[in-house]
């Protein structure tokens, strides 16, 4: 009973704050247009911050998931020091010993290298992959037309080629390239596939403009030699990225014979370290914009206070009046917190529908794909609501003070 | 000093001792109020009758537990009132008094039955329960076809009937009304006041009426007349 009477109340309460606030349609619009921009503001900037956020993301994982690098060490010989990449140190046997690690799900052996690839008189020079028939798999890249090298092509160095689609551009134009034969370094290939079109990576080279041959192949009768350039590991889950390093990191430097305290003679990177700490300096940027649209949320709410001021001297008589019939200091106080939380609660939802907008806009005539999800719409929603308890605090305050003899007397 | 409570039974409703107030305005204070004693037992209909400036509204203030004094006691029932906190007043005004205030005070933008549930809401009463309670006030007046008007819809006799089924909407035991026919015309205002002495006969509730009218006084059963803050006379009416 008593639980049901403070329920009726409060919706009393909401109801008499909503007749007021009509009365006054452009005054109430004008007080909330602060946080009308500020949640919209914040809203926006988030989606954009998210957008940004997942445009990095797409683009880290269109390299391969849960990938791990490995790379051949440098060199110090007689105290030159190299970059990474230098020692001819990782072998295909390398690449066989990590296959059998527990954190491992598959691997590739790379080796790429600038090529000609000739066709019928035409030619282009591209990225020549040498490559483990796992290769689709590691870096999420299916074929479009046709198949991948199998693994018993691998074994037997077959001379078979799968092409990129701008390479494939390039040299066939509009032909259907599957079934034709390349010349690459004197050596002739059969194109048994086309692979998906993947696009730009993350550091803007067309991934598309390339031809992935045999790893076997390519270090037999193109490179000449035994050593890739890279192993390229897929992990089995993303949680086991950094297991996968420590397992590949000891079995590497076992097969290498490095004694303790020896530094390793290879680089193993981490790409889902790599898109974390992308993915975080994305984060910070959204942070500083969100908290520069949040003050504006904040001059919204001291517009909140000033109207609710004016409205406390405005309402004197009335004050007065309710406390001649009974009201207590509490009730005034809570008609007018009521009534400023109405006001920053529309505002808020206002707000919302205002950052929607926004970022819809920026889809739509920008490249960037702007993400609305609900938690800042909940946390400015809060927000909004917090800031009107928060400024309309001290002209409740300042209301619910009044002498009943004085305000009754005010005209 | 007598604890309210002991005497509850016999003790008079309302018993001001020896009650005095002073403002103070920057260096300068003014007694306006000085050494008042008055007894009005429940039933009554007392008309306070003085000249701006006598010191009846603040009297009136004090009564109707919206001001307190600086000195002296004041009764309600038995129970001193003068030491209370302004919520325990709010209370007591909620409870035990009805106010009709010469400018109707309704509050404008509130239904004429949402004024007069008005007090319920305050003291915690349920809707359907007050709904009806408002009706009745309102058919007391005559007004139960104007439930749904506004103040600004009905005439100035109409809205001061209003502030008076709000004041009886509670049953409170005691109608404190400031110059109530003051901004109406004779007609209006001897319609009004047919109605205090309606509520007086029919439902037994005690009227405090303050006016410096004299003909309007008249309608009380006992005249006390107020003048530079003291009572000096109290005298029963005698049609």
């Amino acid at each position: 009973m008593k639980q049901k009477h403070v329920k009726f109340a409060f919706f009393l309460d909401l109801e008499s704050a909503y007749k007021t606030l009509l009365r006054n349609k452009i005054r109430s619009f004008l007080t909330i247009l602060g946080i009308i921009i500020g949640v919209g503001s914040v809203i926006a900037t988030i989606s954009i911050g998210q957008g940004a956020s997942r445009a990095i993301q797409n683009s880290i994982n269109s390299m391969g998931s849960n990938m791990l690098i490995i790379l051949p060490g440098s060199s110090s010989l007689g105290g030159i020091r190299s970059g990474f990449g230098i020692l001819p140190d990782l072998t295909l046997n390398d690449v066989y010993a990590i296959r059998k690690l527990p954190a491992v799900k598959t691997d590739s052996g790379n080796l790429g290298m600038g090529q000609q690839v000739v066709w019928h008189g035409n030619n282009w020079s591209t990225l020549v992959i040498g490559a483990s028939s796992t290769f689709t798999e590691i870096r999420n890249w299916p074929v479009a037309k046709g198949t991948f090298f199998t693994h018993q092509q691998v074994a037997s160095a077959a001379n078979v080629a799968v092409i990129g689609n701008t390479a494939a551009a390039e040299l066939f134009g509009l032909i259907n390239p599957i079934g034709h034969i390349v010349i690459i370094h004197n050596v002739p290939f059969t194109i048994i596939g086309l692979l998906s079109v993947k696009g730009f990576n993350a550091f803007g080279q067309d991934q598309d403009d390339t031809v992935v041959i045999p790893i076997t192949t390519m270090l037999e009768k193109i490179a000449g030699t035994t050593w890739v350039h890279a192993i390229a590991v897929s992990a089995k889950t993303s949680k086991d990225t950094s297991l996968a390093q420590s397992e590949i990191t000891a079995l590497l430097r076992q097969r290498h014979h490095i004694p303790p305290r020896k530094p390793d003679d290879f680089f193993v990177r981490n790409l889902t370290e790599l898109a974390a700490t992308a993915n975080s300096s994305a984060n910070t940027f959204t942070i500083l914009l969100a908290s520069i649209a949040a003050v504006s949320l904040l001059v919204g709410g001291i517009g909140i206070m000033n109207i609710m001021l004016v409205s406390v001297t405005e309402r004197t008589k009335e004050i007065g009046i309710r406390m001649a019939i009974g009201a207590k200091k509490s009730d005034i106080l809570k008609q007018f917190l009521i009534e400023s939380s109405v006001l920053s609660l529309f505002g808020g939802i206002l707000g919302i529908g205002l950052g929607f907008g926004i970022s819809s806009a920026i889809s739509a005539f920008s490249p960037l794909k702007t993400i609305v999800t609900t938690e800042p719409i909940i946390i400015s929603l809060v927000f909004s609501l917090c800031v009107g308890i928060f400024f309309g605090f001290y002209p409740a305050f300042k209301a619910s003070r009044m002498n009943p003899v004085e305000a009754l007397r005010y005209e | 000093m007598t604890n309210g409570y002991d005497i509850r039974g016999n003790a008079p409703l309302i018993m001001l001792e020896n009650i005095g107030m002073i403002y103070k305005i920057g260096d300068i204070s003014y007694e306006v109020l000085k050494g008042i004693n008055l007894t009005i037992e429940n039933g009554e209909f007392v008309s306070i009758m003085g000249a701006s400036g006598s010191g009846k509204s603040t009297l009136m203030n004090i009564l109707g537990c919206l001001d307190k004094p600086t000195s002296g006691s004041y009764f309600l029932e038995g129970r001193d009132v003068s030491g209370l906190t302004s919520d325990e007043l709010a209370e007591i005004r909620n409870k035990k008094i009805g106010f009709v205030f010469q400018g109707f005070n309704l509050i404008q933008r509130l239904s004429v039955i949402e004024n007069v549930m008005l007090p319920l809401y305050y003291s915690g009463l349920h809707s359907k329960d007050s709904e009806e309670m408002a009706m009745e006030a309102l058919k007391l007046v005559d007004l139960s076809e104007k439930g749904n008007k506004f103040p600004n819809q009905i005439s100035g006799g109409e809205q001061q009937r209003v502030a008076i089924a709000r004041a009886i909407v509670n049953n409170a035991p005691i109608i404190m009304a400031d110059e109530p026919t003051g901004n109406l015309d004779s007609v209006r205002g001897a319609d009004v006041m047919n109605f205090f002495e309606k509520i007086n006969a029919e439902r037994g509730a005690t009227i405090i009426l303050v006016s410096h009218d004299r003909h309007i006084a008249g309608y009380g059963r006992r005249l006390v007349t107020v003048k530079d803050g003291m009572i000096i006379s109290s005298e029963t009416i005698t049609v």
